[in-house]
């Protein structure tokens, strides 16, 4: 009886359950972790972005060049603190209405007054012009246009928003229009026909959140979805040896960071920051946690961030006993479980981390073994990442565990400038001040050619290496599992974009 | 109407239970919300912005607009008389309506929970009734072992498994999404296998009881067959304590599927509960939980009318 009811159900099942590899060569699957559940593109911007259903005034490629979007070109006043932004003409909503520059000028500034990169830039007014729309500065600065590729800062529709100002659909002036919208989970994209520049060839997509890497790589493998971001390292390992499916890993200016509070008194001796760092084995971390060996990071930029990676500065060492020999100069000894003690006090110290990146808390974990060897006792708090901000204001933060994106656009200055300047920041330098860091910073955000720039960028990245406010520990690669047959996959290492609108299935 | 009595009495019992529910899973979260450890503005901060884009600017700004520096009764007042107007308010996080989060979400749970439960129950019965009508016998001992195995293996752990055979090597189902009946095959069983774990045990020993019972020898001697008596009056007399257990197993389904729903990528509302406890989502905390608390109560009614519809004797009480 029981085989029999197993039998029935198990045919009912097959009966019921429609093809799932229909051969339908005009549309794409994505996976990636990231959920959207806002239509508000402060808070769901990236993901709206990256599908390509709004745009933004300015675009960049994969290389981090500027690119006219809504706005076909840009120019600076003399004293740099006026820019005008001529908006493209003809460009329509996926509601049908135009585009015009009340429409941008009423959403950035909605982008102004909220968290974000236009509030940390410094914004005087965002004006609609004739057909442009104009921004005056307090002072200037040259990264405006680099800004504007951000997520915070997509143009939706007026339709877009209710009568009190909150967002509530997605619509945008992008190639792709959402056919529908399951938050959080999923969004499914229609070819918008009416759009103003070179149409996708594919006609449809549809985006899927799977917030576990073990169900993303079975998605690859499985051929369920075509595109798939963010594997393991397990995931990766395995699909390499799919032949349905290419694995990539594109270098991407993020970095996982040690922050140390250079006020603490443990860390305020920059010998006791070489220190920690020198009992860092990043070769290991990069190998055995991230499998990529070349991640281990040798200076605090990434080479994916041109012009700020600098190749002449001597990498970041490896030397346990010199460690121990820097220590022992700032009057620390062992004690009896080998741990250090100065003036009666054990090295004892608090890192803070957060699980919404795997592999940081095993990161934690490797660096509490690495440092108990030069006699430091790390304890490892696994929280909330807004732990390590509310750590930085009220001054509790020891050491923590994070990553950081240099390239949330595609000039990092308005994130060094943040994390470096006089008083630090929240994800960067905590207690550590460095006035020529921060001028050579102020100037390089007024400066917009990159000759004149170099020198500054050359100072700033010495002073990080030598004196070390963050010990970088590696960078990061994204991941990226697509169908081999897929065409013209870009992996974007800015991460704006998933490409959709540019790839293809073979004839 | 006599026998309508009862039944209108049921109904309107379980109608205060629902209002004292409401009432009181409101103040509980919120008390536990606000028990919490931590700063509210920077949790809603980090959920809102992620950690690119969040730091201590922007939890001040949260911090103001939602007036989360007020006392605290004047939040949870807000709250109280916003409900009274049948409004759940907007998600602090994601600024979008609660009522509509939850009417999505919630379709998509009771969808999985309805799946989960007729697996179970489709493995469970058959099963349960061939060990419950030969106790010992060969049946019973395999089903107790295979029982023993799936209930200890964690539904994450099966869920993988059963994506590895029936979605990448069999080729049968999708590995994860839930557009179709098709998506909802795999997360159903992963569920419904460890459902059936311990319902199974709960059929055949109900059945088994049946079997030993009087009016069983009873009806027997009157005449009837051995196939008629299970099927009119074993597998009747039995059903009860299933059909309670089966609406337990209902309950935990719908709060316990986080990891399954994970796996699945299913939008569902455990999972949703969890974001929000996380991001310290207070209205959504308080709209999801008064959500899952009502829906207790209907399934309490609907389990006693189901258990009344089978039992003749509790309708003459």
């Amino acid at each position: 009886m029981f085989f029999r009811a197993c039998a029935a159900l198990l045919s009912a099942v097959i009966l019921f359950s429609s093809p799932i590899h229909a051969e339908d060569r005009t549309r794409i699957t994505v996976a990636s972790p990231w959920e959207i559940a806002s239509y508000d593109p402060a808070v769901a911007g990236f993901a709206i972005q990256s599908l390509e259903i709004m745009e933004n005034l300015v675009n960049a490629d994969e290389k981090g060049v500027l690119l006219p979007g809504l706005a076909t070109d840009w120019s600076v006043s003399e004293d740099g603190t006026s820019w005008t932004f001529n908006l493209r003409e003809g460009v329509k909503f996926h509601d049908g209405t135009p585009f015009d520059a009340q429409a941008a000028a009423r959403v950035l500034n909605r982008a102004w007054q909220q968290p974000g990169v236009l509030a940390k830039t410094p914004i005087k007014a965002i004006e609609a012009g004739d057909g442009d729309l104009v921004f005056t500065l307090e002072r200037p600065f040259a990264a405006l246009p680099a800004v504007l590729t951000h997520a915070t800062t997509i143009v939706p529709a007026p339709s877009a928003f209710d009568a009190e100002g909150n967002p509530v659909a997605l619509i945008g002036t992008g190639p792709f229009k959402v056919e529908r919208f399951t938050p959080p989970q999923s969004v499914d994209l229609l070819r918008f026909d009416g759009y103003w520049g070179e149409k996708p060839a594919i006609e449809s997509a549809s985006y899927l959140a799977a917030g576990r890497a073990e169900t993303r790589a079975l998605l690859a493998e499985s051929g369920d979805a075509d595109m798939v971001f963010n594997l393991d390292p397990s995931g990766f390992a395995r699909l390499e040896s799919v032949d349905s499916v290419e694995v990539t890993a594109v270098a991407i200016p993020r970095v996982v960071i040690l922050k140390v509070n250079s006020g603490h008194p443990f860390f305020s001796d920059v010998k006791a920051r070489q220190a920690l760092s020198l009992a860092i084995n990043r070769a290991g971390i990069a190998t055995a946690i991230n499998r990529f060996p070349e991640s281990a990071a040798t200076q605090l930029f990434p080479p994916a961030l041109a012009g700020w990676h600098d190749p002449s500065l001597s990498p970041l060492d490896y030397d346990v006993e010199r460690a121990k020999s820097l220590l022992a100069d700032l009057g620390w000894t062992p004690g009896d479980d080998g741990i250090l003690t100065k003036d009666g006090e054990r090295f004892k110290v608090l890192l803070r981390t957060f699980p919404d990146r795997p592999e940081l808390p095993l990161m934690a974990a490797a660096l509490q073994d690495q440092w108990r060897e030069v006699g430091i006792e790390l304890e490892v708090s696994v929280a909330s990442y807004s732990e390590i901000p509310a750590g930085h204001q009220d001054g509790t933060l020891e050491v923590a565990l994070y990553a950081r994106n240099y390239g949330l656009t595609p000039d990092p200055i308005g994130t060094t400038i943040q994390d470096f300047g006089i008083g630090g920041g929240d994800w960067g330098a905590m207690g550590w001040d460095n006035a020529e860091v921060a001028n050579a910073l102020d100037d390089i955000a007024m400066t917009a050619d990159q000759a004149k720039r170099a020198p500054n960028i050359a100072k700033v990245a010495k002073a990080l290496q030598d004196e070390l406010p963050l010990l970088p520990i590696t960078w990061y690669q994204h991941t990226a599992a697509v169908s081999a047959d897929l065409e013209g996959v870009v992996i974007d290492p800015l991460q704006r974009t998933y490409g959709l609108s540019k790839v293809s299935w073979p004839e | 109407m006599t026998t309508l009595k009862p039944f209108v009495a049921a109904l309107a019992q379980r109608g205060l239970q629902a209002v004292v529910v409401a009432l009181v899973v409101g103040l509980i979260s919120f008390a536990m919300m606000s028990a919490l450890p931590g700063d509210a503005a920077y949790k809603i901060a980090a959920g809102r912005y992620g950690y690119d884009m969040m730091d201590s600017a922007a939890a001040e700004a949260v911090r103001a607009e939602l007036g989360l520096d007020r006392h605290w009764s004047a939040q949870l007042y807000s709250w109280l008389s916003a409900l009274a107007h049948l409004d759940l308010g907007r998600s602090l996080v994601y600024g979008t309506p609660v009522i509509d989060e939850i009417r999505t979400q919630l379709g998509y749970t009771l969808l999985l929970a309805a799946g989960a439960v007729v697996a179970s129950v489709l493995i469970a019965v058959p099963v349960g009734v061939a060990a419950g009508l030969r106790p010992d016998g060969i049946v019973d001992r395999v089903s107790l072992a295979i029982s023993v195995f799936f209930r200890a293996i964690p539904a994450f752990a099966l869920g993988v498994v059963l994506v590895l055979v029936f979605a990448v090597q069999l080729d049968l189902f999708p590995v994860a999404g839930f557009r179709g009946i098709e998506h909802l095959v795999l997360p159903s069983l992963t569920l419904g296998l460890g459902l059936a774990a311990v319902s199974n045990r709960v059929v055949r020993d109900s059945v088994q009881e049946a079997m030993r019972s009087e009016w069983r020898l009873f009806a027997r001697t009157k005449g009837l067959s051995a196939r008629l008596t299970v099927t009119r009056h074993v597998l009747r007399n039995a059903s009860l304590p299933v059909v309670t257990y089966v609406g337990v197993q209902m309950a935990y389904l719908i709060e316990g599927v986080v990891i399954v729903e994970s796996v699945f990528a299913w939008p569902g509302i455990g999972h949703a509960l969890v974001h929000a406890i996380f991001g310290r989502d207070i209205a959504m905390v308080q709209g999801t939980a008064l959500t899952l608390g009502l829906l207790y109560v209907a399934l309490n009614l609907m389990i006693d009318l189901t258990c009344r519809g089978i039992d003749p004797r509790t309708r003459a009480a």
